[in-house]
Protein backbone atom coordinates (compact mmCIF):
# COMPACT_ATOMS: atom_id res chain seq x y z
CA UNK A 1 0.00 0.00 0.00
CA UNK A 2 1.02 3.74 -0.76
CA UNK A 3 2.33 5.51 2.28
CA UNK A 4 2.19 8.93 0.90
CA UNK A 5 3.96 12.41 2.60
CA UNK A 6 2.37 15.92 2.06
CA UNK A 7 3.95 18.85 2.65
CA UNK A 8 1.67 21.65 3.68
CA UNK A 9 1.99 25.15 2.44
CA UNK A 10 1.26 27.93 4.82
CA UNK A 11 2.20 31.43 6.15
CA UNK A 12 1.60 33.56 9.02
CA UNK A 13 -0.16 30.43 11.11
CA UNK A 14 -2.59 29.92 7.83
CA UNK A 15 -2.84 26.58 5.76
CA UNK A 16 -3.06 27.70 2.21
CA UNK A 17 -5.85 26.37 0.31
CA UNK A 18 -3.53 24.01 -1.81
CA UNK A 19 -2.85 21.84 0.42
CA UNK A 20 -6.09 20.84 0.45
CA UNK A 21 -6.23 19.91 -3.16
CA UNK A 22 -2.69 18.01 -3.15
CA UNK A 23 -4.62 15.76 0.02
CA UNK A 24 -7.45 15.01 -2.49
CA UNK A 25 -4.23 14.59 -5.13
CA UNK A 26 -3.03 12.10 -2.56
CA UNK A 27 -6.41 10.21 -1.85
CA UNK A 28 -6.65 9.80 -5.55
CA UNK A 29 -3.32 7.91 -5.64
CA UNK A 30 -4.94 5.77 -2.35
CA UNK A 31 -3.24 4.74 0.85
CA UNK A 32 -2.25 6.49 3.90
CA UNK A 33 -1.77 10.04 4.08
CA UNK A 34 0.41 12.03 6.11
CA UNK A 35 0.95 15.91 6.44
CA UNK A 36 4.11 17.19 7.51
CA UNK A 37 3.59 20.53 8.75
CA UNK A 38 7.09 22.31 9.33
CA UNK A 39 7.31 25.88 10.80
CA UNK A 40 8.42 27.88 13.90
CA UNK A 41 5.69 26.92 15.98
CA UNK A 42 3.32 24.78 13.39
CA UNK A 43 0.56 24.21 16.05
CA UNK A 44 -2.28 26.29 14.47
CA UNK A 45 -1.51 24.48 11.01
CA UNK A 46 -1.17 21.32 12.04
CA UNK A 47 -4.64 21.49 12.99
CA UNK A 48 -6.02 22.98 10.11
CA UNK A 49 -4.09 20.02 8.50
CA UNK A 50 -5.68 17.37 10.99
CA UNK A 51 -9.11 19.17 9.80
CA UNK A 52 -8.48 18.16 6.04
CA UNK A 53 -10.82 14.92 5.24
CA UNK A 54 -8.68 11.79 4.37
CA UNK A 55 -5.45 12.52 5.98
CA UNK A 56 -4.17 9.84 8.18
CA UNK A 57 -1.99 11.60 10.50
CA UNK A 58 -0.33 14.85 10.90
CA UNK A 59 3.57 15.52 11.75
CA UNK A 60 4.57 18.87 13.45
CA UNK A 61 8.40 19.60 12.76
CA UNK A 62 8.81 23.15 14.58
CA UNK A 63 12.24 24.29 14.15
CA UNK A 64 13.48 28.14 14.79
CA UNK A 65 14.88 27.75 11.52
CA UNK A 66 11.32 27.38 9.56
CA UNK A 67 10.16 30.66 9.85
CA UNK A 68 10.49 31.41 6.61
CA UNK A 69 9.84 28.30 3.92
CA UNK A 70 13.66 28.33 2.51
CA UNK A 71 14.02 25.45 0.22
CA UNK A 72 17.43 24.72 1.21
CA UNK A 73 16.22 24.68 5.03
CA UNK A 74 13.05 22.38 4.63
CA UNK A 75 14.24 19.63 2.03
CA UNK A 76 16.93 18.33 4.31
CA UNK A 77 13.99 17.76 7.20
CA UNK A 78 11.87 16.21 4.49
CA UNK A 79 14.53 13.74 3.25
CA UNK A 80 14.69 13.14 6.68
CA UNK A 81 11.20 11.88 6.94
CA UNK A 82 10.76 9.81 3.86
CA UNK A 83 11.65 6.38 4.44
CA UNK A 84 9.29 3.90 4.11
CA UNK A 85 7.35 6.79 2.05
CA UNK A 86 6.19 5.70 -1.39
CA UNK A 87 4.94 9.23 -2.62
CA UNK A 88 6.15 12.85 -1.55
CA UNK A 89 3.74 15.18 -2.69
CA UNK A 90 3.81 19.08 -2.70
CA UNK A 91 1.62 21.91 -4.24
CA UNK A 92 2.44 23.36 -7.67
CA UNK A 93 2.74 26.82 -6.41
CA UNK A 94 6.12 29.04 -6.01
CA UNK A 95 6.53 27.44 -2.62
CA UNK A 96 6.12 23.49 -4.03
CA UNK A 97 8.32 24.26 -7.14
CA UNK A 98 10.90 25.78 -5.46
CA UNK A 99 11.34 23.08 -2.97
CA UNK A 100 10.35 19.36 -4.07
CA UNK A 101 12.91 19.09 -6.67
CA UNK A 102 15.35 20.05 -4.07
CA UNK A 103 13.81 17.30 -2.32
CA UNK A 104 13.61 15.06 -4.75
CA UNK A 105 17.55 15.16 -5.52
CA UNK A 106 18.31 14.40 -1.71
CA UNK A 107 16.15 11.17 -1.81
CA UNK A 108 17.45 10.26 -5.35
CA UNK A 109 13.96 10.27 -6.43
CA UNK A 110 12.37 11.56 -9.78
CA UNK A 111 9.72 14.29 -9.78
CA UNK A 112 6.43 14.73 -12.00
CA UNK A 113 6.07 18.45 -12.00
CA UNK A 114 2.25 19.91 -12.11
CA UNK A 115 0.31 16.34 -12.02
CA UNK A 116 -2.75 16.86 -13.50
CA UNK A 117 -4.55 13.17 -13.24
CA UNK A 118 -4.08 10.14 -11.07
CA UNK A 119 -4.55 6.67 -13.14
CA UNK A 120 -2.84 4.58 -10.76
CA UNK A 121 -0.50 4.91 -8.20
CA UNK A 122 2.70 4.44 -10.48
CA UNK A 123 1.01 6.68 -13.52
CA UNK A 124 -0.42 10.09 -14.04
CA UNK A 125 -1.14 12.66 -16.71
CA UNK A 126 0.75 16.07 -16.86
CA UNK A 127 0.94 18.91 -18.84
CA UNK A 128 4.09 19.67 -21.33
CA UNK A 129 4.52 22.20 -23.73
CA UNK A 130 2.75 25.04 -21.84
CA UNK A 131 -0.40 22.89 -21.92
CA UNK A 132 0.13 21.82 -25.83
CA UNK A 133 0.50 17.88 -25.12
CA UNK A 134 -0.11 15.85 -21.95
CA UNK A 135 1.71 13.07 -21.20
CA UNK A 136 1.03 9.85 -19.86
CA UNK A 137 3.94 8.41 -17.59
CA UNK A 138 4.27 5.82 -15.26
CA UNK A 139 7.41 5.06 -12.71
CA UNK A 140 9.07 1.97 -12.12
CA UNK A 141 7.83 -0.45 -9.26
CA UNK A 142 9.85 -0.07 -5.64
CA UNK A 143 10.86 3.59 -6.67
CA UNK A 144 9.75 6.24 -4.73
CA UNK A 145 8.56 9.62 -6.41
CA UNK A 146 8.27 13.14 -5.91
CA UNK A 147 5.16 15.41 -7.17
CA UNK A 148 4.26 18.95 -7.68
CA UNK A 149 0.42 19.11 -7.87
CA UNK A 150 -0.90 21.22 -10.61
CA UNK A 151 -3.68 22.59 -8.15
CA UNK A 152 -6.28 23.71 -10.90
CA UNK A 153 -6.80 20.14 -11.82
CA UNK A 154 -8.04 18.82 -7.99
CA UNK A 155 -10.85 19.71 -5.80
CA UNK A 156 -10.07 20.80 -2.26
CA UNK A 157 -10.94 17.79 0.32
CA UNK A 158 -13.64 18.83 2.44
CA UNK A 159 -13.18 18.98 6.44
CA UNK A 160 -13.14 15.17 8.43
CA UNK A 161 -15.95 14.38 10.53
CA UNK A 162 -12.87 13.42 13.31
CA UNK A 163 -9.66 14.95 13.34
CA UNK A 164 -6.40 13.16 12.10
CA UNK A 165 -3.95 12.71 15.12
CA UNK A 166 -1.14 15.18 15.07
CA UNK A 167 2.58 14.14 16.25
CA UNK A 168 5.52 16.20 16.88
CA UNK A 169 8.64 15.26 15.57
CA UNK A 170 11.99 16.36 15.51
CA UNK A 171 14.57 16.04 12.93
CA UNK A 172 18.55 16.03 13.85
CA UNK A 173 19.32 18.71 11.60
CA UNK A 174 22.08 21.49 11.79
CA UNK A 175 20.30 24.86 9.43
CA UNK A 176 22.44 26.09 6.99
CA UNK A 177 23.74 29.30 6.99
CA UNK A 178 24.29 29.90 3.73
CA UNK A 179 20.74 31.05 2.38
CA UNK A 180 19.09 34.19 4.53
CA UNK A 181 15.26 35.15 3.98
CA UNK A 182 15.59 38.98 3.51
CA UNK A 183 12.17 40.20 3.02
CA UNK A 184 9.05 39.08 1.45
CA UNK A 185 6.34 41.60 -0.02
CA UNK A 186 2.99 42.33 2.34
CA UNK A 187 -0.03 41.02 0.38
CA UNK A 188 -1.21 44.04 -1.67
CA UNK A 189 -4.81 44.18 -0.64
CA UNK A 190 -8.18 42.19 1.07
CA UNK A 191 -9.31 41.07 -2.43
CA UNK A 192 -9.69 37.54 -2.70
CA UNK A 193 -6.69 35.54 -3.56
CA UNK A 194 -6.24 35.10 -7.07
CA UNK A 195 -5.34 31.58 -6.88
CA UNK A 196 -8.28 29.93 -5.09
CA UNK A 197 -10.98 32.79 -6.21
CA UNK A 198 -13.93 31.81 -7.16
CA UNK A 199 -14.55 34.79 -10.05
CA UNK A 200 -11.39 35.94 -11.47
CA UNK A 201 -11.57 39.44 -13.51
CA UNK A 202 -8.42 39.62 -15.69
CA UNK A 203 -6.91 42.53 -17.51
CA UNK A 204 -5.04 42.61 -20.61
CA UNK A 205 -2.63 45.05 -22.53
CA UNK A 206 -5.66 46.79 -24.16
CA UNK A 207 -6.39 48.39 -20.65
CA UNK A 208 -3.30 50.96 -21.92
CA UNK A 209 -2.04 51.85 -18.41
CA UNK A 210 -1.79 51.63 -14.78
CA UNK A 211 -4.50 54.27 -14.23
CA UNK A 212 -7.05 52.52 -16.49
CA UNK A 213 -5.93 49.23 -15.26
CA UNK A 214 -8.02 50.40 -12.19
CA UNK A 215 -11.59 49.43 -14.41
CA UNK A 216 -10.29 45.72 -13.75
CA UNK A 217 -10.32 46.28 -10.35
CA UNK A 218 -13.79 47.78 -9.90
CA UNK A 219 -15.54 45.39 -11.99
CA UNK A 220 -14.00 42.59 -9.53
CA UNK A 221 -15.05 44.65 -6.72
CA UNK A 222 -18.54 44.68 -7.78
CA UNK A 223 -17.95 40.49 -8.63
CA UNK A 224 -16.27 39.79 -5.51
CA UNK A 225 -13.43 38.46 -7.72
CA UNK A 226 -9.64 38.28 -7.91
CA UNK A 227 -7.73 40.53 -10.35
CA UNK A 228 -5.23 38.87 -12.69
CA UNK A 229 -3.26 40.19 -15.47
CA UNK A 230 -1.71 38.82 -18.50
CA UNK A 231 1.92 39.01 -18.89
CA UNK A 232 1.55 41.88 -21.62
CA UNK A 233 -0.60 43.78 -18.69
CA UNK A 234 2.35 42.95 -15.86
CA UNK A 235 5.56 43.41 -18.44
CA UNK A 236 4.08 46.90 -19.45
CA UNK A 237 3.59 47.32 -15.55
CA UNK A 238 -0.03 47.88 -15.33
CA UNK A 239 -0.30 45.19 -12.94
CA UNK A 240 2.10 43.57 -10.39
CA UNK A 241 3.76 40.34 -11.37
CA UNK A 242 2.03 38.17 -8.82
CA UNK A 243 -1.22 38.97 -10.42
CA UNK A 244 0.04 36.99 -13.59
CA UNK A 245 -1.85 34.26 -14.91
CA UNK A 246 -0.42 32.24 -17.26
CA UNK A 247 2.09 29.32 -17.82
CA UNK A 248 5.01 31.63 -16.04
CA UNK A 249 2.55 32.85 -13.82
CA UNK A 250 -0.74 31.33 -11.62
CA UNK A 251 -2.56 28.68 -13.26
CA UNK A 252 -6.20 29.12 -11.86
CA UNK A 253 -9.56 27.45 -12.27
CA UNK A 254 -12.37 29.57 -11.27
CA UNK A 255 -15.76 29.25 -11.63
CA UNK A 256 -15.81 32.44 -13.81
CA UNK A 257 -12.78 33.75 -15.38
CA UNK A 258 -13.41 37.15 -17.17
CA UNK A 259 -10.60 38.29 -19.80
CA UNK A 260 -10.87 41.73 -20.81
CA UNK A 261 -8.40 43.10 -23.33
CA UNK A 262 -6.30 39.87 -23.43
CA UNK A 263 -5.96 38.22 -26.81
CA UNK A 264 -5.57 34.73 -25.78
CA UNK A 265 -2.20 33.99 -26.40
CA UNK A 266 -1.07 30.16 -25.19
CA UNK A 267 1.08 31.54 -22.75
CA UNK A 268 -2.14 33.18 -21.09
CA UNK A 269 -4.43 30.39 -21.93
CA UNK A 270 -2.43 27.58 -20.06
CA UNK A 271 -3.46 29.65 -17.32
CA UNK A 272 -6.72 29.85 -17.10
CA UNK A 273 -8.36 27.05 -19.71
CA UNK A 274 -9.71 25.21 -16.51
CA UNK A 275 -12.08 27.80 -15.75
CA UNK A 276 -15.64 26.69 -15.45
CA UNK A 277 -17.21 29.52 -17.27
CA UNK A 278 -14.69 31.52 -19.48
CA UNK A 279 -15.55 35.14 -20.85
CA UNK A 280 -13.89 37.05 -23.08
CA UNK A 281 -14.51 40.90 -23.89
CA UNK A 282 -12.33 42.50 -27.12
CA UNK A 283 -12.59 44.86 -29.92
CA UNK A 284 -10.48 42.46 -32.05
CA UNK A 285 -13.30 39.68 -32.97
CA UNK A 286 -10.55 37.65 -34.81
CA UNK A 287 -8.64 37.51 -31.03
CA UNK A 288 -7.78 33.69 -29.84
CA UNK A 289 -9.54 33.86 -26.87
CA UNK A 290 -12.62 34.01 -28.31
CA UNK A 291 -11.79 30.24 -29.59
CA UNK A 292 -12.24 29.26 -25.54
CA UNK A 293 -14.91 31.70 -24.60
CA UNK A 294 -18.07 30.46 -23.57
CA UNK A 295 -19.23 34.15 -24.14
CA UNK A 296 -17.77 36.32 -26.14
CA UNK A 297 -18.48 39.99 -26.45
CA UNK A 298 -16.72 42.32 -29.23
CA UNK A 299 -16.38 46.00 -28.32
CA UNK A 300 -14.65 48.69 -26.72
CA UNK A 301 -14.22 47.72 -23.25
CA UNK A 302 -13.29 51.37 -21.98
CA UNK A 303 -17.56 51.85 -22.60
CA UNK A 304 -18.22 48.07 -21.88
CA UNK A 305 -17.13 47.68 -18.37
CA UNK A 306 -18.60 50.17 -16.47
CA UNK A 307 -21.83 49.63 -18.42
CA UNK A 308 -21.92 45.78 -16.94
CA UNK A 309 -20.77 47.31 -13.92
CA UNK A 310 -24.60 49.16 -13.92
CA UNK A 311 -26.04 46.12 -15.38
CA UNK A 312 -24.80 44.04 -12.17
CA UNK A 313 -25.65 46.89 -9.83
CA UNK A 314 -29.63 46.80 -11.66
CA UNK B 1 34.00 35.73 -9.00
CA UNK B 2 36.10 33.66 -11.44
CA UNK B 3 33.86 31.63 -13.49
CA UNK B 4 29.80 31.56 -14.17
CA UNK B 5 28.52 28.54 -15.56
CA UNK B 6 25.08 29.21 -17.35
CA UNK B 7 23.34 26.09 -18.54
CA UNK B 8 21.12 25.73 -22.03
CA UNK B 9 18.57 23.16 -23.31
CA UNK B 10 17.66 23.22 -27.26
CA UNK B 11 13.93 23.28 -27.21
CA UNK B 12 11.74 23.60 -30.09
CA UNK B 13 11.74 27.64 -30.52
CA UNK B 14 8.46 29.43 -28.60
CA UNK B 15 7.24 30.62 -31.65
CA UNK B 16 6.10 27.70 -32.86
CA UNK B 17 2.71 26.44 -32.04
CA UNK B 18 3.74 22.83 -31.14
CA UNK B 19 1.37 19.72 -32.01
CA UNK B 20 1.21 15.90 -30.67
CA UNK B 21 2.04 13.39 -33.91
CA UNK B 22 -1.21 11.58 -34.50
CA UNK B 23 0.28 8.23 -33.41
CA UNK B 24 1.03 9.71 -29.76
CA UNK B 25 4.34 9.23 -29.63
CA UNK B 26 5.65 12.56 -29.33
CA UNK B 27 5.70 15.82 -30.78
CA UNK B 28 6.14 17.36 -34.56
CA UNK B 29 9.61 18.32 -34.68
CA UNK B 30 10.74 17.84 -38.38
CA UNK B 31 11.17 21.35 -39.81
CA UNK B 32 10.72 23.17 -36.65
CA UNK B 33 12.98 25.79 -35.81
CA UNK B 34 14.90 25.48 -32.66
CA UNK B 35 16.47 27.81 -30.09
CA UNK B 36 18.28 28.28 -26.73
CA UNK B 37 15.21 28.14 -24.00
CA UNK B 38 14.15 31.47 -23.61
CA UNK B 39 14.86 31.19 -19.54
CA UNK B 40 18.26 30.49 -20.30
CA UNK B 41 19.06 32.61 -22.51
CA UNK B 42 17.81 35.24 -19.95
CA UNK B 43 20.33 34.06 -17.91
CA UNK B 44 23.02 33.77 -19.83
CA UNK B 45 22.48 37.86 -20.47
CA UNK B 46 22.62 38.16 -16.54
CA UNK B 47 26.20 36.24 -16.41
CA UNK B 48 27.56 38.36 -19.31
CA UNK B 49 25.80 41.69 -17.48
CA UNK B 50 27.97 40.36 -14.28
CA UNK B 51 31.26 39.49 -16.34
CA UNK B 52 30.74 43.02 -17.96
CA UNK B 53 30.47 44.88 -14.92
CA UNK B 54 34.12 43.52 -13.68
CA UNK B 55 31.96 40.71 -11.22
CA UNK B 56 32.88 37.43 -12.98
CA UNK B 57 35.72 36.79 -15.37
CA UNK B 58 34.62 34.19 -17.37
CA UNK B 59 31.19 32.66 -18.73
CA UNK B 60 30.90 29.32 -19.74
CA UNK B 61 27.58 28.00 -21.65
CA UNK B 62 26.75 24.09 -21.20
CA UNK B 63 24.21 21.93 -22.31
CA UNK B 64 23.49 18.61 -22.64
CA UNK B 65 21.59 17.04 -25.89
CA UNK B 66 21.90 15.81 -29.10
CA UNK B 67 24.96 16.90 -31.45
CA UNK B 68 22.61 19.66 -33.46
CA UNK B 69 22.90 21.51 -29.74
CA UNK B 70 25.86 23.02 -31.13
CA UNK B 71 23.71 25.61 -33.14
CA UNK B 72 22.93 26.88 -29.89
CA UNK B 73 25.78 26.53 -27.97
CA UNK B 74 27.34 28.55 -30.82
CA UNK B 75 24.54 31.41 -30.38
CA UNK B 76 25.32 31.75 -26.90
CA UNK B 77 29.34 31.97 -27.64
CA UNK B 78 28.01 34.56 -30.11
CA UNK B 79 25.66 36.35 -27.36
CA UNK B 80 29.43 36.69 -25.37
CA UNK B 81 30.05 33.52 -23.33
CA UNK B 82 33.75 33.01 -23.67
CA UNK B 83 34.02 29.09 -24.36
CA UNK B 84 30.96 26.15 -24.33
CA UNK B 85 31.25 22.87 -23.24
CA UNK B 86 28.84 19.85 -25.10
CA UNK B 87 27.62 16.78 -23.00
CA UNK B 88 26.34 14.80 -25.80
CA UNK B 89 22.88 12.74 -25.22
CA UNK B 90 20.71 11.91 -27.86
CA UNK B 91 17.52 11.09 -25.92
CA UNK B 92 15.49 13.29 -24.40
CA UNK B 93 17.03 14.30 -21.21
CA UNK B 94 15.67 14.35 -17.79
CA UNK B 95 16.20 16.75 -15.50
CA UNK B 96 17.97 14.68 -12.46
CA UNK B 97 20.33 13.00 -15.40
CA UNK B 98 20.77 17.17 -16.32
CA UNK B 99 21.60 18.01 -12.87
CA UNK B 100 24.06 14.94 -12.23
CA UNK B 101 25.87 16.12 -15.76
CA UNK B 102 25.88 19.63 -14.28
CA UNK B 103 27.32 19.01 -11.36
CA UNK B 104 30.24 17.03 -12.19
CA UNK B 105 30.60 20.18 -14.82
CA UNK B 106 30.75 22.50 -11.62
CA UNK B 107 33.27 20.29 -10.23
CA UNK B 108 35.50 19.77 -13.00
CA UNK B 109 35.32 23.52 -14.22
CA UNK B 110 35.48 25.01 -10.69
CA UNK B 111 32.28 27.54 -11.43
CA UNK B 112 31.38 29.78 -8.21
CA UNK B 113 27.84 31.10 -9.79
CA UNK B 114 25.73 28.73 -11.78
CA UNK B 115 22.58 30.34 -13.94
CA UNK B 116 19.86 28.63 -15.56
CA UNK B 117 16.06 29.59 -16.68
CA UNK B 118 13.73 28.47 -13.91
CA UNK B 119 12.11 26.04 -16.33
CA UNK B 120 12.42 24.72 -19.96
CA UNK B 121 9.52 25.32 -22.28
CA UNK B 122 9.15 22.00 -23.37
CA UNK B 123 8.90 19.50 -20.11
CA UNK B 124 8.00 22.61 -18.04
CA UNK B 125 9.99 20.40 -15.22
CA UNK B 126 11.41 23.09 -12.82
CA UNK B 127 13.53 21.19 -11.64
CA UNK B 128 17.22 21.18 -12.90
CA UNK B 129 18.68 24.28 -10.87
CA UNK B 130 17.34 22.87 -7.41
CA UNK B 131 18.31 19.46 -8.18
CA UNK B 132 21.83 20.83 -9.03
CA UNK B 133 21.97 23.04 -5.61
CA UNK B 134 20.76 20.19 -3.60
CA UNK B 135 23.96 17.60 -4.98
CA UNK B 136 25.83 20.12 -4.66
CA UNK B 137 24.65 21.58 -0.88
CA UNK B 138 24.76 24.61 -2.03
CA UNK B 139 21.98 27.81 -1.61
CA UNK B 140 19.38 27.93 -4.75
CA UNK B 141 17.73 30.97 -5.47
CA UNK B 142 14.52 29.97 -8.06
CA UNK B 143 12.71 32.72 -10.40
CA UNK B 144 14.99 35.14 -10.10
CA UNK B 145 13.89 38.62 -11.15
CA UNK B 146 16.86 40.59 -9.69
CA UNK B 147 20.56 39.80 -8.78
CA UNK B 148 22.61 41.69 -6.74
CA UNK B 149 26.12 40.88 -5.94
CA UNK B 150 27.31 41.90 -2.08
CA UNK B 151 30.66 41.24 -1.15
CA UNK B 152 30.78 36.86 -1.54
CA UNK B 153 27.25 36.81 -1.33
CA UNK B 154 24.27 37.65 -3.92
CA UNK B 155 20.93 39.48 -2.74
CA UNK B 156 18.21 38.04 -5.68
CA UNK B 157 14.93 38.88 -5.59
CA UNK B 158 12.47 35.93 -6.23
CA UNK B 159 8.90 35.94 -8.02
CA UNK B 160 6.91 33.75 -5.60
CA UNK B 161 2.87 34.01 -5.41
CA UNK B 162 2.73 36.27 -2.66
CA UNK B 163 5.22 38.86 -4.86
CA UNK B 164 8.53 39.61 -4.59
CA UNK B 165 11.03 37.50 -1.75
CA UNK B 166 14.53 39.05 -1.24
CA UNK B 167 16.84 36.11 -0.23
CA UNK B 168 20.66 36.27 0.67
CA UNK B 169 22.72 33.32 -0.53
CA UNK B 170 26.30 33.10 -0.49
CA UNK B 171 28.65 31.51 -3.05
CA UNK B 172 28.92 29.16 -4.51
CA UNK B 173 25.29 28.51 -5.18
CA UNK B 174 22.81 28.25 -8.01
CA UNK B 175 20.25 30.76 -9.26
CA UNK B 176 17.14 30.09 -11.96
CA UNK B 177 16.07 33.12 -13.17
CA UNK B 178 12.36 34.46 -14.23
CA UNK B 179 11.24 36.10 -17.39
CA UNK B 180 11.75 40.11 -15.99
CA UNK B 181 14.67 39.53 -14.78
CA UNK B 182 16.42 41.43 -18.44
CA UNK B 183 16.26 41.67 -22.04
CA UNK B 184 18.76 39.40 -23.77
CA UNK B 185 20.58 41.47 -25.85
CA UNK B 186 20.71 40.45 -29.84
CA UNK B 187 23.24 38.80 -31.64
CA UNK B 188 25.24 40.92 -34.01
CA UNK B 189 26.61 39.60 -37.43
CA UNK B 190 30.78 40.15 -36.28
CA UNK B 191 29.87 38.38 -33.05
CA UNK B 192 28.88 35.39 -35.20
CA UNK B 193 31.58 35.48 -37.26
CA UNK B 194 33.81 35.95 -33.76
CA UNK B 195 32.39 32.90 -32.14
CA UNK B 196 33.29 30.38 -34.72
CA UNK B 197 36.41 30.61 -33.26
CA UNK B 198 35.51 30.29 -29.44
CA UNK B 199 36.15 26.70 -28.20
CA UNK B 200 33.19 24.63 -27.82
CA UNK B 201 34.22 21.15 -26.38
CA UNK B 202 32.38 17.97 -26.81
CA UNK B 203 31.91 15.02 -23.95
CA UNK B 204 29.55 12.67 -22.63
CA UNK B 205 27.89 11.24 -19.98
CA UNK B 206 30.45 8.51 -19.57
CA UNK B 207 33.69 10.57 -19.81
CA UNK B 208 31.54 12.99 -16.81
CA UNK B 209 31.09 9.20 -14.59
CA UNK B 210 27.79 9.89 -14.70
CA UNK B 211 25.41 6.69 -14.70
CA UNK B 212 21.89 6.71 -16.63
CA UNK B 213 19.21 6.29 -14.27
CA UNK B 214 15.57 6.97 -15.76
CA UNK B 215 13.08 5.75 -13.58
CA UNK B 216 10.18 7.60 -15.21
CA UNK B 217 8.49 5.67 -18.96
CA UNK B 218 6.53 8.22 -20.99
CA UNK B 219 3.52 5.96 -21.95
CA UNK B 220 1.39 8.28 -24.39
CA UNK B 221 1.10 11.56 -25.73
CA UNK B 222 -2.32 13.50 -26.01
CA UNK B 223 -2.93 16.33 -27.67
CA UNK B 224 -4.52 18.64 -24.84
CA UNK B 225 -8.37 18.13 -24.03
CA UNK B 226 -9.90 21.06 -25.62
CA UNK B 227 -12.59 23.79 -25.17
CA UNK B 228 -15.55 24.08 -27.63
CA UNK B 229 -16.38 27.28 -28.52
CA UNK B 230 -18.84 29.28 -27.12
CA UNK B 231 -21.43 31.49 -28.19
CA UNK B 232 -20.93 35.81 -29.10
CA UNK B 233 -23.69 38.05 -27.17
CA UNK B 234 -24.17 41.41 -28.39
CA UNK B 235 -24.11 43.72 -25.92
CA UNK B 236 -23.39 43.96 -22.35
CA UNK B 237 -27.05 43.39 -21.27
CA UNK B 238 -27.26 40.01 -22.95
CA UNK B 239 -23.94 39.05 -21.47
CA UNK B 240 -24.85 40.07 -17.76
CA UNK B 241 -28.47 38.70 -18.26
CA UNK B 242 -26.83 35.00 -19.53
CA UNK B 243 -24.10 35.16 -16.47
CA UNK B 244 -27.29 35.59 -14.03
CA UNK B 245 -29.26 33.20 -15.90
CA UNK B 246 -26.11 30.43 -14.91
CA UNK B 247 -26.02 32.06 -11.31
CA UNK B 248 -22.24 33.10 -11.77
CA UNK B 249 -22.99 36.63 -10.51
Amino acid sequence: MSRILVIAEHSAGKLNPSTAKVVACARAIGGEIEVVVLAADGASVAAQCAALEGVTRVLQVDHPANEHPLAAVLAPQIAGLAEGVSHLLGPSTTFGRDLMPRVAALIGAPQLSEVMAVESPRRFRRPVYAGNAVVTVEVAEGRQVVCTVRTASFEAVGSAAAHAAVEQRSVEFSPPAHTRFVSVSAPASDRPDLQTAARVVSGGRALGSAEKFQLIYSLADKLGAAVGASRAAVDAGYAPNELQVGQTGKIISPALYVAVGISGAIQHVTGMKDSGVIVAINKDAEAPIFEIADYGLVGDLFSLLPEIENLLAG
Amino acid sequence: MQKIMVCIKRVIDYNVRVRVKPDGTGVVTEGVKMSINPFDEIALEEALRLREQGAAAEVIAVSLGPDDTQQQLRTALAMGADRAILVRHDAPADPATAAAAFMALVRKEGAELVLLGKQAIDDDACQTGQRLAALWDRPQASAASRVEVVGESLRVTREVDAGLEVNEIDLPGVVTVDLRLNEPRYVKLPDIMKAKKKPLDVTDLAALGVALDEPVTVLKWDPPPQRTKGIMVKDAAELVSALKQKGLV
